[in-house]
């Protein structure tokens, strides 16, 4: 599946996307960060502050016990400071 | 009923007299329209910026727009809605947002259109970076609990 990062997620894990093939044990978009935590210093500086981080699955919101099983993209971000 | 629903996400600036004018051309049940314009602002001493920079997620942005659009719609008697937001740089006094809402009467334009900023701000993929006079690092715009507190009295069951 195709992972997306935006802003200051983007920066500290110094890519905007990748596709990545996690294990069938990762099963929510909790268990993706916990799972994307463990790649690397970068991932665990993104992710530091797990609660804080907002996640889409194909472009719709989802909460972090929401399952993964089917996306063909999922997005991490921050909060959003637009309008 | 389907209305004029127009949500574009773009990088150059819009003409709200425009908009307007497009929005209203052979509607005359329209009776009102507000028009809110979210600018660039140059923040004060230390913190007053050069330009921000806005990031967006492309493709879910209009659909999230759309989506509180649509909601609006639902919720109001509108006649129309349009929508829309910059990505990329701007500079203090540029526009960055533009909502207008049309409706037979006011109070329905004037709250959905309240509406749709609240959800904007708190919602809709975008991010901005500061880039400060005084020379400072780069810094993100932080959300603010009040635009989440002023999306969630909209909330319902």
């Amino acid at each position: 599946m195709k992972v997306l990062y935006f802003a200051w997620v983007r920066e500290r894990i110094g890519k905007a996307e990748e596709t990545i093939d996690p294990p069938a044990a990762v099963r929510t978009v909790g268990d993706l960060i916990g799972w994307l935590t463990q790649r690397g210093e970068e991932y665990a500086r993104a992710f530091d502050r797990p609660t804080i981080i907002r996640a889409a699955i194909d472009h719709a919101h989802v909460k972090p016990d929401a399952a993964i099983a089917g996306a063909r993209e999922i997005a991490f971000f921050p909060p959003m400071t637009g309008g | 009923m389907t209305i004029p629903i127009t949500v574009r996400v773009q990088h150059d600036d819009f003409d709200a007299a425009l908009e307007t004018k497009m929005l209203t051309a052979n509607r005359p049940e329209i009776g009102a329209v507000v028009s809110f314009i979210g600018i660039c602002r140059s923040g004060d001493d230390d913190l007053a910026i050069s330009e921000m920079t806005l990031e967006h997620y492309p493709g879910m942005a209009e659909t999230e727009i759309r989506r509180h659009a649509e909601e609006a719609r639902k919720r109001w008697p509108l006649s129309g809605v349009t929508v829309i937001h910059r990505f990329g740089t701007v500079t203090p006094g540029d526009n960055i947002v533009l909502v207008l809402t049309a409706s037979p009467h006011r109070e329905a334009a004037f709250q959905a259109a309240e509406f749709l900023m609240d959800y904007l701000k708190t919602n809709a993929p975008f991010w901005k970076t500061e880039k400060r006079l005084s020379g400072a690092k780069d810094v993100w715009v932080e959300a603010h609990s009040d635009d989440d507190a002023a999306a969630s009295r909209w909330e319902r069951e």
